[in-house]
């Protein structure tokens, strides 16, 4: 029985390699470039996010790097300075330094955003595998409740959270897992629905796998590029989310500098200072902009599927 | 189609509860003690008779259960309870005389929405890679990236600064004085409608090219009708779906965004309202607020469901 078979064995194993002579393995820097070729503008806004990341871990570690202390009020003699060489983006209506100010500030940002972004969508998939895979009243209840969760419009509940926790920014973080929870669980479990029923893991439970061998190795990776996508569109709403509290003043304490917090005083004086109210306006606008280009990117070369949601 | 809104209808108690499940089980049972915390802000001092005093006044000192039927109880005969922060204030006054200018507000921004991206849509869509329709998208992309705060920032600034134009001061109501409410409310509800405008433009691009292509689309023109009536009333007709059903889901996200814009322009409504009962802690009012809300987009979308429904005989039999 070997010995019929080996010729056969050998002569796939032949085109398998004739296969691979023909398309090579592509390395993570090649796939890095080919995707950098086909979504110049996703790569671009992957520089302009990694840019930001770098700034926020940057001057967090070492602060000396910063033009000036963002809390010193002795930064520029004159308040409201305007944008000039040594003051590059002016001076706000203490005299700190904007730059500085916009700098520190893409830290809360950043933390905010990777840290429940991180948890949520990590836990949203968890728990969306299992409702799916589970499935019965379990399933049910999850989905009853991801429904009712919806119909809290994001700011609102993030507003109700913030009151009865407190405003900082780990409880700002804990409002955003709550948001980020239902979306995330309703994506991955319709996902995981339709896997379920693939030849692949009905094969895997034909031959006796059992159910956590099946959701690690069948399941998991098939939904780890929804997983990866959800995860990029996610952050730039909690980036949102986190700006909009800061500027309403319920978020992060004002004493720390967060953008959302330096528009809210921006807007107070944008007749006397325009630049307080623009340059953070504008550096949301931009990473925001940016993580939901490359988010598009992403799903286009990982997921198709997900296109149109 | 008196059974499926029967069967939609039923379908919305069980939801309307899990919500006002949550609402409550977040303002109780997260942060411990309401009464500790409201009177722990600040450095103020307190008796233990002063906590006891205020946990019978929020109710907090029965069993949860009995606290939140009593408190449903209320809401299905309309009570909202009584403020902490407006001592002695029913909610329900406070929320009532608020949630108009609100609702104005948000009606405003959808109309504005649609007005301009209705046409913006159908117009990208007929003229595919035309300067209007790299323009459309330009401003379309632009627009659902954008906060809605920095938008309301923006519509300020080019205002001000551009055209020096400012709102008339002082809040004045529709019923009061017409002109000065519509003027005021006006930039509001544009920057507040900015993203919806984006959003619904893109939907209403998407679904007419789709239209475009469709069989009856030729035969109303093989069969020589003006290319305006082919485009009304054969195309525009049948986009019209998608784009109802976004502007309802729309108008539930415009509650939260009427937040941060009443805060801008400083509209005194529900908005204004919650921030202002955030800042006072006054966790009564921000329950009757949330459950307000979410009850609202509740029955917002069973109505866009029913509407649906009634436009498209296919979604009553599937």
């Amino acid at each position: 029985m070997t010995t019929t078979n080996t010729g056969q064995g050998l002569a796939i194993g032949d085109a398998d390699a004739q296969l691979l002579e023909m398309r090579p393995r592509q390395t993570q820097m090649q796939k890095l470039v080919s995707f950098a070729r086909s979504k110049p503008l996703g790569a671009v806004s992957a520089i302009i996010i990694l840019i930001t990341i770098f700034a926020a871990a940057i001057s967090y570690v070492v602060p000396a790097v910063l033009p000036h202390d963002p809390l010193d009020v002795r930064a520029h003699e004159e308040k409201y300075l305007a944008p000039q060489p040594g003051a590059w983006l002016g001076s706000d209506h203490l005299g700190r330094d904007e730059l500085s100010r916009l700098i520190a500030g893409s830290q809360i940002s950043i933390y905010v955003g990777l840290l429940s972004v991180g948890i949520g969508v990590t836990l949203g998939a968890l728990i969306g595998i299992l409702s799916a895979y589970i499935g019965g009243a379990i399933d049910l209840a999850i989905q009853r409740i991801v429904d009712a969760m919806m119909a809290f419009p994001p700011i609102i509940l993030a507003l109700g959270l913030v009151a009865v926790l407190g405003g900082s920014a780990n409880n700002v973080i804990i409002a955003l897992l709550v948001i980020l929870l239902p979306g995330t669980i309703r994506v991955i479990r319709s996902q995981v629905l339709s896997i379920k029923e693939l030849d692949y893991t009905l094969a895997a439970t034909a031959i006796g796998a059992g159910s956590i061998r099946i959701m690690l190795r069948h399941i998991l990776p098939n939904v780890l590029a929804s997983y990866i996508v959800l995860g990029t569109i996610t952050l730039g709403f909690a980036i949102i989310i986190e700006a909009s509290l800061s500027f309403l003043g319920v978020g992060v304490p004002p004493d720390i500098p967060t953008w959302g917090g330096m528009l809210t005083r921006g807007t107070e004086e944008i007749r006397i200072a325009w630049w307080l109210a623009v340059f953070p306006g504008i550096a949301i606008s931009v990473v925001v902009f940016a993580i939901n280009f490359l988010g598009d990117a992403l799903r286009d070369t990982l997921d198709p599927r997900l296109r149109g949601r | 189609m008196r059974q499926y809104a029967l069967k939609r209808i039923a379908l919305i108690i069980p939801t309307v509860l899990l919500v006002s499940i949550i609402v409550f089980t977040v303002m109780r049972l997260l942060p411990g003690d309401p009464a500790l915390v409201i009177l722990s802000e600040g450095d103020a001092s307190f008796t233990q008779e002063e906590l006891e005093d205020l946990r019978r006044q929020l109710g907090t000192d029965r069993p949860i259960f009995i606290q939140y039927v009593d408190w449903i109880g209320g809401l299905v005969q309309g009570d909202l309870g009584t403020s902490i922060w407006r001592s002695g204030q029913p909610v329900s006054k406070l929320v009532g005389d608020r949630i108009f200018r609100t609702l104005e507000l948000a009606v405003l921004a959808i109309l504005i929405a649609v007005a301009f991206a209705v046409p913006l849509g159908v117009i990208s869509a007929i003229k595919p890679d035309s300067m209007i329709d790299y323009l459309s998208r330009v401003i379309t992309l632009v627009g659902i990236s954008i906060p809605t705060f920095f938008a309301g920032l923006l519509v300020v600034l080019v205002l001000s600064r551009g055209f020096s134009w400012l709102p008339p001061l002082g809040y004045a109501d529709l019923w009061d004085d017409p002109w000065k409410n519509i003027q005021q409310m006006f930039l509001p509800a544009l920057a507040l409608g900015f993203y919806d405008m984006a959003f619904i433009a893109r939907v209403t691009r998407s679904s007419m090219m789709e239209i475009i292509r469709e069989d009856y689309m030729r035969t109303a023109r093989a069969k020589g009708l003006a290319e305006r009536i082919v485009l009304v009333r054969h195309g525009l007709k049948n986009a019209v779906l998608p784009i109802l059903t976004i502007s309802g889901w729309q108008f539930g996200r415009l509650f939260g965004g009427t937040v941060i814009i009443e805060s801008i322009f400083k509209v005194p409504g529900i908005g204004t309202l919650l921030i202002e009962t955030v800042f006072q802690r006054d966790f009564p009012t921000i329950q009757a607020i949330i459950i307000v809300i979410a009850v609202s987009i509740v029955i917002i979308n069973l109505l866009v469901d029913l509407l649906y429904g009634l436009l498209d005989p296919r979604i009553r039999y599937a």
